[in-house]
């Protein structure tokens, strides 16, 4: 089996599961609780806080512990909405192919009064900072733009971003879930305001993430409830999943160089051999992109079925298309860089880890060739294109 | 994986009736590539009986498995036989399809009706 998925959740470490069992059998006490049990609790806690902090160039308090990165977004949005609300505020900036947990929190404000401008995120899959610039005005209160997008890879001018934001005075947020662990991420040097992130995505456990804001920025509750995190999210703390996603991070951005040596030549053997599949394209900008990410959409055939065919010949993937979403269209992502939804129901998206090999590259270029020309053998779609009934996009 | 019945694996892993008829006399395309998927049949009928049938399928696994079974479950039978097709009879032929994969099953329903369509109209 080649598990070829992990920008939609990665195997624990070693390193996080021992981590994960030996907090749980000996650290079980309530943090907040006075006796030793609760402070011996409190204490880890407290070093999982610090290890975040500065691996991604926080101090500890401007940490706060989520269950993962949908929570760290919604309150990440809903914080500065609320804050920009006070001082009449009202317009925030994303980009069109934002993650769900962006977009569907900005869709809430936006039937709450506030506007929202989608940034325009071209063919290559990339915000232009100079957009970001023109379209701030007086009354808005935060720009959201995500570090890495998840679908398609590519990597987002984010220090630039955060330079003018800083200039024109507006928070900034990047949901950095895809990015955090596999490519450089520190916010004071990237001028990052708040910052969203999620354990399983570096070999930490599901159910566990971070928001990062910077002190000066009051949060809002989502969670309402007990004192726990400074009084702005409410519930005992999940101690040993944080501890073993202080642990995993540690590992992974003490590996990010070592891996990306690694993963990316592979990354680019696939992408060339997937190259050579008639009518077919890379989507994104070539770079800069994570080094695991592979997404291509091949004409004539759908996704869903391509997905099947892998997953027999022992490869893991996932795909765009309206089949695999559980809706009628093929991803927003594909779709906001102008592919037609006739090509995007043909996408597939291989998000490589750290244990890929040559060979494992060699064999999934070598699946997806045969798949793809076994489904057009019979796709009516290809036929037509072939016999000159129509014409090719790609 | 468990999304879909062995059968509706079956079906898809091992498609019957692929293909194209060169000389069918029944052909019905329905479906769009903007939705995702697209069904076109091929019937060959002689003395009102649908002696070869084929499918070509741009779609997921539940649509190339619902465009196999609908073709077995026609193939060799008579013209007025296969009006009655209903997209339950593929369902349940194919023991079950998840809710949001059902159009698929109304879709190879429909193929065959457009074919059946285009015969009579070259009658
Ligand atoms: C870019 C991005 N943001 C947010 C999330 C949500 O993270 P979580 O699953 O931890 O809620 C994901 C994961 O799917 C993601 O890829």
């Amino acid at each position: 089996m080649i598990y070829a998925d992990n920008a939609a959740t990665t195997k624990m470490s070693d390193a996080a599961i021992n981590k994960m069992i030996e907090v749980a059998k000996e650290t079980y006490g309530n943090p907040s609780s006075l006796y030793e049990f609760g402070q011996k609790a409190k204490e880890a806690l407290e070093l999982a806080r610090e290890k975040v902090a500065c691996l991604i160039g926080a101090e500890p308090r401007e940490i706060l512990f989520t269950s993962g990165g949908s929570e760290a977004d919604n309150q990440a949005i809903r914080s500065a909405a609320k804050l920009g609300e006070k001082a009449g505020k009202k317009h925030i900036i994303s980009t069109a192919f934002e993650h769900h947990a962006v977009l569907h929190t900005l869709e809430k404000l936006k039937s709450e009064g506030f506007e929202i401008t989608l940034l325009d995120v071209h063919e290559d899959g990339l915000v232009r900072p100079e957009e970001v610039e023109q379209a701030i005005r007086e009354d808005t209160c935060l720009v959201t733009v995500m570090f890495a997008n998840n679908e398609i890879g590519t990597i987002q001018p984010i220090k630039q971003i955060g330079e003018i934001c800083n200039r024109h005075q507006v928070l900034f947020h990047t949901d950095a879930v895809q990015a955090i662990g596999h490519v450089p991420v520190n916010v004071a040097d990237q001028n990052i305001d708040m910052l969203s992130a999620s354990a399983h995505k570096f070999h930490g456990p599901k159910g566990v993430g971070f928001l990062y804001a910077k002190k000066s920025i009051r949060l809002s509750n989502l969670i309402e409830g007990g004192a726990q995190e400074r009084g702005r999210r409410a519930g005992t703390e999940n101690v040993p999943g944080i501890c073993a996603m202080a642990e995993a991070l540690s590992e992974a951005v003490a590996n990010i160089e070592k891996n990306r040596d690694h993963i990316e030549p592979i990354r680019n053997r696939i992408i060339e051999g997937l190259s050579e599949i008639p009518h077919s394209a890379l989507n994104g900008s070539r770079e800069p992109r994570l080094p695991g990410n592979i997404n291509f959409c091949f004409e004539g055939i759908e996704g869903e079925s391509l997905l099947l065919l892998l997953d027999d010949k022992g490869i893991a993937a996932s795909s765009g298309s309206a089949c695999t979403s559980g809706s009628l269209d093929p991803s927003h992502v594909l779709l906001a860089i102008g592919r037609v939804h006739d090509v995007a129901h043909g996408s597939l998206r291989l998000s490589l880890g750290e244990d890929i090999t040559d060979e494992d590259a060699d064999y999934i270029i070598s699946a997806v060739k045969e798949v793809v020309e076994y489904l057009r053998s019979f796709s009516p779609v290809w036929r037509n294109l072939v016999a000159g009934k129509g014409k090719f996009i790609l | 994986m468990a999304l879909y019945s062995e059968k509706v694996m079956d079906h898809f892993r091992n498609p019957r009736n692929v293909g194209v008829i060169e000389d069918a006399n029944g052909i019905g395309e329905v479906g769009n590539a903007k939705c995702g998927d697209i069904m076109k049949m091929y019937l060959k009928i002689e003395d009102e009986i649908i002696t070869d049938v084929k499918f070509e399928t741009f779609g997921c696994g539940s649509a190339i498995a619902s465009s196999s079974m609908a073709t077995e479950l026609i193939k060799g039978k008579p013209v007025s036989e296969a009006r009655q097709l209903t997209n339950q009879a593929v369902v349940e032929a194919l023991d079950g399809l998840p809710a949001h994969k059902l159009h698929c099953s109304v879709l190879a329903q429909e193929a065959i009706e457009a074919a059946l369509e285009d015969y009579e109209k070259r009658k």
